[in-house]
This record gives structure tokens, C-alpha cells and sequence, in this order.
């Protein structure tokens, strides 16, 4: 079963502007042996649009890559890249990707590499630049194979930036790099989204994917869980609890006010589950115009992410109208 | 895009890998000397040519689909890294790496049969440069579907089986087609071996020195190797990388 959080932006299947999406992919399922990766997602990216797939580990988000790359062939749906099947998207030089697994060819020098990849696009970065960006001018003239795991990654997504395709795609491009050499990333990254890239990167970070995002897509379980603005994902995870001190009205009436989930009552204070805090507030007050002692907490996007990947253990609770 | 700088970093990959290229070249010169150098005035009367020579045509022949099968190793290696994978992300095609792979092989396998010649040299074997160039020609020609045998076993075989495999297809080519001595002189199984790339590879040589004699059975027999491996190695290109 999907369960349907899209936004209006992901609801639309054409662009306002009129151009072709950055990625559209509709009704996408894939399914290995008898595990089903991906169960029907649906996703549009605008050109220019910086999107964080977010999700643990086994979600679907790398499947999900790799059939918007061509990599992997989908069971149902189709995939377009700027309009175009992915493999003529990637013929045409208009995608660069860094996959999750995989370790550079041997026998050859970082700049050699990078002077490589860059032969195979028309119009690539400068190698020079490319170095400089990553941080890896000091080892230009290093042995791909004579690297560590975090200079080796950086080395990966070099080769993705000096592509300077119109869309990139980055499997979990922070995997293995310390903190330092992650700030180091996302700095090089905004670079490159201002220049007006369509950046699509897999995270289970969940601070990359706030701080660094557009747009935020939760997968879990092989389908899109959540998607929207980092802010309104939080707001969907029904994590944001309201208490306060309400000596009277029943568990009834509190719960069928608007974006409350769950009520919890203990002697004279009610604790309010909340999927919506902002609708459920102004309707307590005007409710019960006793309520005192009002506090209001926000979830964390940690809580959210908990929330909304976590595996359903009872039917799913009601889904709140927006 | 262009294919030349492809080309040009997969002929410095090959020649970097030191010890693949090392051992290339010196397998057959080793099994050369091994071999002839005790009976360098013997005589193979059934070839009318002296054992030095006799040998190092089938010599040449084995050394060059020694070397010529193995960029397939380095493709095994790429694939092996996900190499061949993030490659498939980029505009470039499979033929241009296939075209660089090709030249690669021909970079090992080339020398391989210089030293080779040298090495027959040494022992006494003279030929004219008509000759020479004749039987390199054809060696060469021969090569290729033992080229695009390395691209397939690089896309199919485990890394770890390749060596191995690799080693038991050139054996037994080299030994059916004749590298070591001739097995068969006549009836059904000469038909057979006749039907083996290697066979032509190691009759380049008999071809150039004896009699000229390179039947239109030898183009045609090359010829559908050829046109059987290529759509293999596309499939095995397909079947490796996933592509619809």
C-alpha cells in the first residue's frame, strides 16, 4: 500500500514552466527474488531543484537510483530524465552519478581519472578546478588505489562534479567521510547547486538532508513515506505533542479536534499527540476556553524520521486532511 | 567526447600493469627456448621446415592469444571495483571501449611476437621480410576473436575463476589449433580443429613460410568467430551491466 503524503508540487505531472522535469518517474516497482525493493513511487524533480531521498538503510532509495539512472530495468512504470529515457539522458552527457558501492579503476593517477571522466562529456569542469573544489589538489598526482576511504570518496564525487551534467545523482556521497571532510562536501555542493544543477543525493543522514536540501523525500519500506520541505516533514510526523492542564472534556471531544493523533489524560493534564500542531492549538483554545498551562513541543526531524519510517505494527493511524 | 583519450589511458593501464605485461611477453619466449633450443637442428619433416622455425610459429600463435585475451582480466578487475558500472552512467559507449580494448591487447600481443621472432632468430631461423610482415599480418587478423574472447570471459566469469579459465581456453586452443605440435594430420578430427580460430593462428605461420597457402576456409572460419563473439560480447555487456 502507498501511503499517499505527496504535495501538491509532486502531484502535478507537468511542469508550470512548461520544460521537462529534471526526473519523473511514475509507478516505479522493482522486486528482487521475493523481496520488493520499490512498491510503486512516484516522483517528480524540477530542473534546478536540490532533493535529499532520505530513509535507512534497505528503504529502496539505492534501487530507486538505479532505475532512474537505467542501471536497473523497473517490473511496472516508467522513468523520464529531462524528458528523455535515462539511457539517452546519459548518453547525451546529461547525468553524472556517484553509485553507493564501488572503488576507483587501478593503474592510474587522481588527475589521470578525473581527465578521463571528463573526456566522456561535452562539456566538462576544468580538472584543475575539479581538484581544487574537493580538496584534493595535494593528490593529483596520488594512485587511485593508494588512497583512504574518505580520500577515496571524495575522489568519487570529483568525478561526478567535473561531468558538469545537468543533473546529479549522488548515492549516500558522505558514506565513510569524517565530519570535517563532510562540511568540506556540502560547501563544494552548494557551489555546484547554485550554478542551477538538478542534484538528487540519498542520505540516511538526516542532517544533510535538512540542511542542505530542497525538498525532502522519505522512503520506507520501498515507498515514498513523506515529501515536502524539510519543515512540513516534521509537521506530517505527528511528533509534535501538546500539553496542557484541562481539568474536563472527554477523550472524545479531544480527540476529534483537528490534527490531534492520540490523547493521553492523567488526572488533570491531557497530553495531545499532534499531526498538525497548528490546526490543533487555536482549536483547543476555542474548544475549551479553560485550558491553562499550555506547552507545545516541536519533534525533532530525528522523531520524524523515526515516526514515519518505522515499521507499521497496527493499521496506520488516521491520516489527517490538510 | 572523444574516443581518443580513452583509448589512449587504457593502452597506459595495460603497459603499467607491469607484471601481466612481463609475464606475457615471457611465457611463450620461455616455452620457446625450453623447447627448441636442445633440438635447434632437429627437422619436422611433415612441415618441411627446420624445428626452430616449425616451433615458433606455433610459439607466436600462443604468446599472442596469451596476450590478446587478457585486457579481459582488466575488465574482470574494473567490474569487479564497480567500475564498469559507473561507466555505464556516462556517455561513453561500449564500442569505444571495446575499440580500446582491442588496441590494448594488440599492445601486448604485438610485442609478444617480436620477441618471439627474436628469440626463433637466435636459434637460426631466416626469413624474409616478405615473410615476416605475411606471417605477422596474419597473426594478428587471427587475434581477434580471441580479443573479444577476453571481453566476454572479463564481463561473465567471478574474478576469482578468470585466471584459471583464462588459462584453460588458451591452453586448449593452442593445443587443439596445433601450437605445440601438430595433433592431427588428417581425417575427421583435422576437420574439427580446422573449425578453431587457433588453428589459422598457428597455420599464419606454415601460410607465409611454405607455399602462400591461406584458403578462403581460413577467412570464413575467422570470419564466423568473429560474427558469433560480437553479438556474445554485447550480450554479455548487456547481461553484466544490467542495460534493457
Amino acid at each position: 500500500m502507498t501511503i499517499s503524503a505527496t504535495t501538491p508540487r509532486t502531484a502535478s505531472t507537468t511542469l508550470v514552466s512548461g520544460e521537462p522535469a529534471g526526473i519523473r518517474a511514475i509507478g516505479l516497482t522493482k522486486s528482487y527474488d521475493t523481496v520488493q525493493a520499490v512498491r510503486g513511487i512516484d516522483l517528480v524533480i524540477a530542473p534546478r531543484e536540490t532533493v535529499a531521498l532520505l530513509g535507512p538503510n534497505g528503504a529502496g532509495k539505492t534501487t530507486t537510483i538505479d532505475m532512474v539512472l537505467g542501471l536497473t530495468r523497473s517490473d511496472a512504470g516508467s522513468v523520464s530524465v529531462f524528458g528523455v529515457p535515462p539511457a539517452t539522458a546519459v548518453r547525451s552527457g546529461l547525468v553524472g552519478g556517484m553509485l553507493q558501492t564501488g572503488s576507483l579503476p587501478d593503474h592510474l593517477r587522481i588527475r589521470e581519472l578525473l581527465t578521463l571522466v571528463a573526456s566522456y562529456y561535452p562539456k566538462p569542469l576544468g580538472v584543475d578546478d575539479v581538484l581544487r573544489r574537493t580538496g584534493l589538489s595535494d593528490l593529483a598526482e596520488r594512485w587511485t588505489t593508494k588512497l583512504s576511504g574518505g580520500q577515496a570518496q571524495r575522489v568519487r564525487f570529483a568525478t561526478a562534479l567535473v561531468t558538469n551534467a545537468d543533473l546529479l545523482v549522488l548515492d549516500e556521497p558522505t558514506a565513510g567521510i569524517d565530519v570535517e571532510g563532510r562540511h568540506e562536501f556540502w560547501e563544494a555542493m552548494r557551489g555546484i547547486a547554485a550554478e542551477g544543477k538538478t542534484v538528487v543525493f540519498a542520505t540516511h543522514y538526516l542532517e544533510e538532508a535538512d540542511a542542505f536540501a530542497d525538498r525532502i523525500v522519505l522512503i520506507a519500506r520501498g515507498s515514498i513515506v513523506a515529501d515536502g520541505p524539510a519543515t512540513e516533514i516534521k509537521a506530517k510526523a505527528g511528533s509534535r505533542t501538546i500539553r496542557a492542564t484541562l481539568p474536563v472534556g472527554d477523550l472524545q471531544s479531544l480527540l476529534a479536534l483537528p490534527g490531534v493523533m492520540n490523547v493521553e489524560r492523567h488526572g488533570e493534564t491531557v497530553v495531545l499527540s499532534c499531526a498538525d500542531a497548528d490546526a490543533a492549538l487555536p482549536a483547543l483554545f476555542a474548544r475549551f476556553p479553560e485550558v491553562r498551562d499550555v506547552e507545545a513541543a516541536g519533534g525533532s526531524l530525528e522523531e520524524a524520521f523515526l515516526e514515519l519510517t518505522a515499521e507499521p505494527v497496527e493499521p496506520r493511524p488516521k491520516e489527517v486532511a490538510e | 567526447m572523444s574516443a581518443a583519450t580513452h583509448v589512449r589511458y587504457e593502452l597506459l593501464r595495460s603497459f603499467r600493469n607491469r607484471l601481466t605485461w612481463a609475464l606475457s611477453l615471457a611465457l611463450p619466449l620461455v616455452v620457446y627456448y625450453a623447447v627448441a633450443s636442445g633440438q635447434r637442428h632437429a627437422f619436422v619433416y611433415a612441415a618441411g621446415v627446420s624445428f626452430p622455425l616449425y616451433f615458433m610459429t606455433g610459439m607466436a600463435a600462443y604468446g599472442a592469444m596469451f596476450a590478446a585475451i587478457g585486457p579481459g582480466g582488466r575488465l574482470a578487475r574494473d567490474r569487479a571495483r564497480g567500475w564498469t558500472r559507473q561507466l555505464r552512467i556516462t556517455p561513453l559507449r561500449a564500442r569505444t571501449d571495446y575499440l580500446a580494448k582491442t588496441l590494448a591487447a594488440y599492445l601486448v600481443a604485438l610485442p609478444a611476437l617480436v620477441l618471439v621472432f627474436l628469440a626463433g632468430v637466435t636459434l637460426g631461423v631466416r626469413l624474409g621480410a616478405a615473410q615476416w610482415l605475411e606471417m605477422s599480418g596474419l597473426l594478428l587478423i587471427g587475434l581477434v576473436p580471441f580479443v573479444l574472447m577476453g571481453i566476454i570471459l572479463g564481463h561473465l566469469v567471478a574474478t576469482d575463476a578468470l585466471v584459471p579459465v583464462m588459462g584453460w581456453l588458451v591452453v586448449f586452443f593452442a593445443l587443439f589449433g596445433g601450437a605445440f605440435g601438430s595433433l592431427f594430420n588428417s581425417g575427421a578430427m583435422l576437420t574439427v580443429v580446422k573449425g578453431l580460430p587457433s588453428y589459422w593462428l598457428v597455420h599464419a605461420g606454415a601460410a607465409a613460410l611454405l607455399h602462400g597457402d591461406w584458403p578462403a576456409e581460413g577467412w570464413i572460419v575467422l570470419a564466423c568467430w568473429t560474427a558469433a563473439l560480437v553479438p556474445l560480447a554485447v550480450l554479455a555487456y548487456r547481461h553484466d551491466t544490467g542495460e534493457a
